[in-house]
Formats: C-alpha cells, structure tokens, sequence
C-alpha cells in the first residue's frame, strides 16, 4: 500500500523486535528512532516530537503501559500503537482504553501492520496540522458552514438548538449540499465534541462488510480475520456516530443498527462477549424515507428512532445570496493545494455562477472553481474560465458513456474507500487485480 | 542497474532450482553489470525457528555478508520471517549489499491455485529487482508503476511491473 511518510519511535527491549520494526519501517520511507526501554523513549521524546510510538507491552523497569501513560500526558499528539504477544490481548486492550490507538499482535501481518500505522501516520499528521492555527480546529468543528443566507440561519439556528440536547438527527437534502458538515457543526458544538466523530457510508458498504465495519470481529470470525479488530461502534463510544446515505441499509442492517441503537450495546462478529457503547447517532439521507417506509423498504420502526429531530440542508439554487462566500471560501481552501495564483473573481464570472442553476449543489461549484482556478491564466477567475451545465448533471447518468459512468464510479468507491484498495475491490465486486488495472486504465491516483 | 559484480546466491531451492537461470537471464540487462551465481557455503538451517517452523530472513542475510564483498542476492524457497511479522516475501539491507527473496508465498499453489512457472518466475524477478533496489537505498515508491512500490500481498506484486519508475531509476547512485 501507499503510506504518507512520518516519524516513528520503536519501544522494544527485544533487539530482534526492534530492530526488524525499524528495518520495515525505514523500507516505507520513514523516519524511525529506536529506543530500547521506557526511559529512553521519554528522552527521545523529549528531544523531538514522534508521529507515532509503537510500544511493546512487556518490558522490564518501566513497562509499555505506564509508558503509555506516561507519553499521553506529556506528548498528546503522539498516536500510540500497542505490540503484544496474543497471550497479552487483555492487557492491549486495557491499554486501548487508556488512550491507545490500536494494538497489533506479533507476529503480525505485513499488510495490518502497515495499515494500522499508515492511519495512525495519517490521524497524527491531520491534528498537527489543525492544531498549528490555534482556535482553528474548534471554528472548524463549531461551524464548517459557510453562508449567511436566510435558509442558512434557519438552519444554523436548528443545529445550535439540537447540539445542547442528545438527540438523535435526521439530516436530509439532496447530493452536495452538505450533509456531513451539518453532522460536524452538531458533533462539534454538543458536550461530545471532545470525543470522536466517527462516519460511515452505509452506501459504499456491502452488508456482510457494514456489520464488520460497525460490530468489528474476533480474530477467525471469517475467512481473512486474523485479527481483532475494532468496529466504528466502539470507536464513536463517547462520541458521535454519523450514518450517511442511511436509506441504502439492507433489511437485515436495518434490524441489526435498531437493536444497537435501542440497547446500546453490541457483540462482536464471531464472539459472544457483549460490548456496551454510548455514542450519540447522527443520521443523514438524499431520499425521501417516508416514501420508503411507505413502500416497507425503510422499516417504520428505524425510521422513528432516527427521526426524532429533522434538519434540511437547503438546494444552492435556494440559498444563491451565499454564492460569493461560498466561491471565496473554496478559492482559499483549494490555492495551497493547486498552487495557483487565483484569488478571486472577475465580476462576469461571478454573474455567470449566480445565474446557473447547480443541480450538484455546493459540490458541483466546488468542481466548477476548482476546474476554472487550474485553467485561469490571471489571478481572476473569468466567465470564459467556467464551464457550467452538465459538468455535473443531476441525473449522474444522463449523457455519459458507459466507460465514463465506470470511471467515475470506480473514482468515487476509490475516495470513500480512502483508496483503501481492498476495501474498494469488495465494494465493486471486483478483485484487486481488476481495479489494480482500471486504476491504471482510467490514469486514477490520490 | 550497477555495472559491480552481483552474485546469486542460491540455496533450499528444492524443485525449483530451474527457475536460476532465467531469473539471471532477467536480470542480466536489467542490472547493468556482470551477473554470476555461486553457491552458499553457509547452513541455512543455523537459521530455522523451530516454533515458527519459518527461516529468520535477518539471520540469513547475516550469513551471506560472511560470505565475502559485493552485492549478493539469495534466492531460496524456504518461508521467511521477521521477528515483528507473520512472514515476508523477501528482505534487504537498506543501503547495504545483502538481499533476499523468497519464492514459498509467491507460488500459485500456496493460495490453492494451479502451479503456473511464467507467473512464478515474473514474481520472483520483481521481487528481486525490489530487494536490489533497497540495497541501493531506495524506499518503497507510492507509484502503481515501479517496482518499489510496495507489495504485502502477492496480487499487488502482479499489479507492478519489473522496472523502476523514472524517479526511482535517477536516484539510483551507481545507475549505468
């Protein structure tokens, strides 16, 4: 897999541990820095900041969890990943919960190893980033919506009332008008907001790969299992979990996210041991579910329990006043990663935006600047920059040859996925070797 | 690659010994240079794990640094492991002159499927070039069309081509 690189720091009183850890590591390209006990990884630690500390458990003086302990207090943003021999399981997941990101058992699988430190590289790297702006992170989790627009107020308005209470929240609108961002303004101003807020696309999932994803297994629960491995439910436990695209769950999803959502508690794939969690539920849909549940294809019962409070996100063609802030708000955020020179609009561009009627919604003007800011040869967006309608139709299937739809929809499994590629392949019903190839065909990359 | 001497070094082969000779055949213009395959005079055995029934790859490489200068690679089909990890399909040193790979996990017939020579004799020539470019110091390249890229499960290394992306070849230090 393609990992971005970081810093790592090796715990391990084992040579042969340590070192075949830093060996696979440096491989990757990254930067990693054995140390050999407790004390001397707080000393490391002390001279530089670490991504991620990969701890053995059992050490002798100072072991791996009151080295835990130890670094979650003095060097919080350091993600930490526990190494245990099976016989420790108890112990790793003892450490989970005392801040632990994960816990790998040796010997490991190349490919798990690799995944879990890529994402812990990944979560480590995105909160320096967010935490280099001090108040940044807290404005973005308080309120990622942009627009003053009245249908906007109505709607702010409603998320500042929900967010005080525990509810659960329904939030509808159709594709691209924000749907998850109104989930993080709710998460981000609730008394949840220290704790995570963990998403899921119920529509790129398969059934048998949702009750994973949500429930995670025991080690040998199905064929591939070899490991434990933690569901979403138990990663929202004090936190938020958000459903998107909610309606897409099969019948049998339907009555296994009801029961959890009536108990708050859960079992593991292939284990029996019962796990209480308390999150709160955010869900969120581009369907009609009354008509659903009219048509008994959203049961009744679900669709009470979800819909105890409604928010609608509104249509951009609703809400144009917003239009301005909404393209100055996507020309700063998209600058550093284009690297243009574009930082506005010229007014005939702007005229242009407000006229077109943006069926794709806020994601659709997104596309637009974005396409526009690589072509523009000024530091203006001019009207002869744009291309509008049927850049990103409302039907998706209208006018697109089938090798364009396959295109776009392996792009877009691709992206959910996190280019998780085997995650992708199940998704798509094809194997690896297959999207390995259409990757390839289509010319697709991060 | 390298206009040195590469030595080949193979051992614990079995049934496969045949495969040497167009894996070198492979290599040949691919690496540049002179291409010779000699035989261990080390006990692979010094470095079986009995309760992982596995080979420590680590041990192996050490032995064949023994075994004189230049930049060796052994071809063997003996499962290997590092300590952290269930298995591996080969190692290197780092910017060093030892490399490793394995053919056990790239056969066909260890995942149940039928036994398949060209496919099997593909992998092992990635393989290789992907441990040799670690001996040259290179990393694992993020590109779908390198050979550094890397490759835990043995569909991934169908997926790569044998050669080094345009980035990886320049920064390649003794490159012909």
């Amino acid at each position: 897999m393609s990992v971005k690189q970081g810093s790592i720091l090796v715990v391990d009183d084992e040579f042969s541990m340590r070192d075949s850890l830093t060996q696979w590591f440096r491989e990757d390209g990254h930067d990693v820095v054995p140390a050999e006990s407790g004390e001397e990884a707080l000393r490391r630690l002390g001279e530089r900041a670490f991504d991620v500390a990969l701890l053995d458990i059992k050490m002798p003086g100072m072991d791996g969890m009151e080295l835990l302990e130890r670094i979650r207090r003095t060097h919080p943003e350091t993600r930490i990943i526990m190494i245990t021999a099976f016989a420790a399981v108890d112990t790793a997941v003892a450490a989970l919960k005392h801040g632990a990101r994960d816990y790998v058992t040796k010997p490991v699988d190349p490919d798990e190893l690799s995944q879990v430190v890529a994402r812990a590289i990944e979560d480590a790297q995105a909160a320096r980033e967010v935490a280099a702006e001090p108040g940044r992170r807290e404005a973005a989790l308080a309120d990622p919506i942009v627009g003053q627009s009245p249908a906007i107020q109505t709607m702010r308005a409603l998320i500042a009332q929900v967010a005080r209470t525990d509810a659960t929240v329904l939030i509808c609108g159709e594709s691209g008008t924000g749907k998850e961002l109104v989930a993080r303004a709710i998460h981000g101003a609730s008394a949840r907001k220290h704790f995570s807020l963990i998403s899921v696309n119920c529509g790129a999932l398969s059934e048998s790969l949702l009750e994973s994803e949500l429930f995670g297994h025991e080690k040998g629960a199905f064929t591939g299992a070899q490991y434990r491995r933690k569901g979403k439910l138990e990663m929202a436990d004090g936190g938020t979990l958000f459903l998107d695209e909610v309606a897409t769950l099969t019948t049998k999803s339907q009555i296994d996210l009801l029961r959890v959502l009536e108990t708050k508690e859960f079992t593991r794939l292939g284990g029996s041991q019962t796990v209480a969690v308390d999150f709160r539920v955010l869900c969120a849909t581009n369907e009609n579910l009354e008509q659903l549940v009219r048509e008994r294809r959203f049961r009744e019962d679900l669709y009470y329990r979800i819909n105890v409070f409604c928010i609608e996100t509104p249509p951009l063609r609703e809400r144009k006043s917003d239009i301005p802030l909404l393209a100055d708000h996507c020309i700063r955020t998209m600058g550093q990663k284009l690297g243009t020179r574009v930082t506005g609009l010229g007014p005939g561009a702007l005229d242009r935006l407000v006229a077109h009627s943006w069926p794709g919604n806020v994601r659709e003007l997104a596309n637009a600047i974005e396409r526009a800011m690589i072509v523009a040869s000024g530091t203006r967006i001019e009207a002869g920059d744009l291309v509008l309608g049927g850049t990103e139709p409302a039907d998706p299937a209208a006018g697109e040859s089938l090798v364009e739809m396959e295109h776009q929809h392996i792009r877009r499994i691709l992206e959910q996925s996190q280019w998780n590629i085997s995650q992708a392949a199940r998704v798509l019903k094809v194997d690896r070797a297959t999207l390995y190839s259409k990757i390839k065909r289509y010319g697709l990359h991060r | 690659m390298s206009a040195a001497v590469l030595r080949v070094v193979p051992f614990g082969l079995a049934a496969h010994q045949a495969l040497v000779a167009p894996l070198v055949e492979r290599l040949r213009p691919r690496l540049g240079g002179a291409v010779e395959v000699r035989p261990p005079r080390f006990d692979p055995a010094l470095a079986f794990d009995r309760s992982r029934g596995q080979y420590n790859s680590r041990q192996l490489l050490g032995q064949m640094l023994e075994e004189g200068p230049g930049r060796a690679l052994g071809v063997t089909a003996l499962d290997l492991f590092i300590p952290v990890l269930s298995f591996v399909f080969g190692e290197a040193q780092l910017g060093g002159r030892a490399a490793l790979v394995s053919l056990h996990r790239l056969r066909s017939e260890a995942y149940g499927l039928r036994p398949d020579p060209a496919l099997l004799l593909d992998r092992l020539v990635k393989e290789a070039m992907h441990e040799l470019g670690h001996t040259h110091g290179l990393v694992h390249c993020p590109g779908l069309d390198c050979v550094m890229r890397s490759s835990t499960y043995v569909e991934d290394i169908d997926q790569k081509p044998d050669l080094f992306c345009e980035s990886c070849w320049a920064k390649l230090p003794d490159r012909t």
